[in-house]
């Protein structure tokens, strides 16, 4: 391909289509290269997307057929032993009606190639089943291109978006990101399960399109700092289980193992009986966040969404981190090409606009999180187990006194955790989220 | 209903090529040096395999995460991205 491009994006993700409708709208000469079948036949999420970052690259989505699977109106949060838990949620008619897809569910096969196609329509040039193996560089390390798989694949671009995702071997191999350490990503396994709606409706307390998530902590991660889930879409559900690496690497439990054990725990059961997987698939979260970060831009080039590390663990945010900094990388690069410099300091305004908006906010304010939760690993194991024997022993009634029931509990908390680690605990997870 | 990991990977749809992208570099390192091999138990599509005399790598059913390639601990894995439109194809994602 010997034509040449104003900017050349790699990866038609979030973070990279939303870059390429901005550019697009903007007249700018734009080519995408997606290494799937289809844009969206790599990606996996949980599967909630936020209809402001959306809105703010197609305001008309809904009109434009977007693959919504169903409208959030409830989060649960549950906190599980191995044998029951405690379950807490957040629902609001508020987010049925004017605040209607503030966050919805999709399956990424389904929403990334609609998002992708709406690039297209806008004049990106979309390029499936292309791998981006290196970039181009000048004499003086700029990037002024990437070079594809291809035959003859070379494309020449005054601007290169990496916009590659959170497993980027090109960002490593170009020297842009460090190959991320074991414990900072965590290893997620998802399992899709086909139920007719009307089940779906009926078992979660919804309808009209409306559904719920779960986000699960507890003993279900084998004692490893991590997290389950458990979304609703329109005909299935989106079952997810993930841990740190490096405590996978450790505990050497098996990823697909924990999944099925977390399908047979006591409350996940009455949820999923009777359906039918459809899909198993894994994926990478960056959790190193905020302080993990790489070099936002350089000469010639930028990065956003998970290449860059944009995750919020905290609020299980990262496609609309993903949009929001494609969206701004691609404002700077208009800036840029206007001015005529794409350096580093002619694309600065990418870094500025990031460090104003809530994207770094965000992630500056959860910087410890990550660090919190893998040091803690009594939030996993102990403190979960306790949980449950005070629930349990508050709830039975046998005729033991509610004090003397209390004085048990209290015991084998001091047994289990001396008062120096819980007022550690305490401490550091107040440092975490503050 | 519990699925094993044959019957998790036959769900999803692959389109293989001939040739791996997946490689351990120097197979002694992982029989001689590597105590811990976790490569045979992180691995979310159970790709290594300890055999009599080797790791098999079956990367036919690699769902392209790359926890092999950094949770090594001897770095001893090449791993490259298939080839355009290989690999694992979500049908939902």
């Amino acid at each position: 391909m010997k034509e040449t491009f104003d900017v050349a994006i790699v990866g038609a993700g979030p973070a990279g289509v939303s870059a390429a409708c901005i550019l697009a709208d903007a007249g700018i000469k734009t080519i995408v290269f997606e290494r799937g079948e289809y844009p969206g036949a790599k990606n996996m999420s949980g599967g909630v997307v936020y209809g402001h970052d959306l809105a703010q690259i197609i305001p008309d989505y809904v009109d434009h057929k977007c693959p919504i699977e169903r409208n959030i109106i409830e989060s649960r949060i549950w906190y599980l032993s191995k044998e029951g838990g405690y379950s807490f949620g957040y629902r609001d008619s508020i987010f049925a009606a004017e605040r209607k897809h503030n966050a919805f569910t999709v399956l990424r096969a389904k929403f990334d190639r609609w998002y992708a196609e709406q690039a297209r329509k806008k004049g990106a040039l979309i390029v499936p089943s292309t791998v981006a193996v290196d970039l181009l560089r000048n004499d003086k390390g700029g990037v002024v291109g990437v070079v594809t798989g291809r035959e003859d694949g070379e494309v020449r671009a005054k601007v290169t978006l990496l916009a590659d995702g959170i497993n980027s071997p090109l960002a490593a191999r170009a020297g842009f990101r460090v190959e991320p350490k074991p414990e900072e990503v965590a290893l997620a396994v998802k399992e899709v399960i086909e139920l007719p709606s009307e089940v779906i409706e009926q078992r979660f307390g919804v309808s009209n399109g409306d559904g719920v998530t779960i986000e699960i902590l507890g003993e279900i991660t084998g004692g490893m700092d991590g997290i389950a889930t458990v979304y609703t879409n329109r005909n299935s559900l989106s079952l997810a289980i993930g841990a740190n690496l490096a405590d996978f690497a450790t505990s050497k439990l098996r990823p697909y193992e924990l999944l099925e054990a977390f399908k047979q725990h006591p409350l996940v059961v009455p949820l999923i009986s009777g359906g039918q997987p459809r899909e198993y698939i894994a994926h990478w979260l960056p959790e190193g966040g905020y302080d993990t970060i790489p070099a936002l831009y350089g000469d010639g080039y930028l990065i956003a969404g998970d290449s860059a590390m944009m995750f919020n663990a905290m609020h299980r945010e990262g496609s609309n981190l993903a949009m929001a900094s494609g969206r701004m990388a691609a404002e700077a690069i208009i800036e840029a090409i206007g001015r005529g410099d794409c350096s580093r300091k002619g694309l600065a305004n990418y870094g500025k606009r990031l460090a104003e908006s809530y994207v770094l906010k965000d992630l500056k304010k959860y910087r410890r999180f990550g660090r919190f939760r893998y040091r803690h690993k009594e939030i996993f194991n102990e403190i979960p187990a306790l949980a449950s024997l005070a629930g349990r022993e508050m709830l039975t009634v046998n005729g033991v006194s509610k004090k003397q029931k209390q004085k048990m509990i209290v015991k084998e908390v001091r047994r289990k955790m001396s008062i120096l680690r819980i007022a550690r605990l305490l401490w550091h997870s107040w440092r975490a989220v503050r | 209903m519990s699925l094993k990991i044959e019957d998790k990977l036959f769900l999803d749809r692959f389109r293989i090529d001939e040739e791996s992208h997946l490689r351990i570099i120097d197979m002694e390192k992982c029989l001689r040096e590597c105590e811990q091999r976790p490569c045979l138990y992180l691995c979310p599509a159970n790709v290594y395999r300890l055999e009599t005399d080797r790791i098999s790598v079956n990367y036919e059913g690699c769902l392209e995460c790359g926890s092999c390639r950094i949770g090594c601990p001897y770095l001893n894995i090449e791993w490259r991205f298939p080839k355009g439109g290989y690999g694992v194809s979500h049908k939902f994602g």
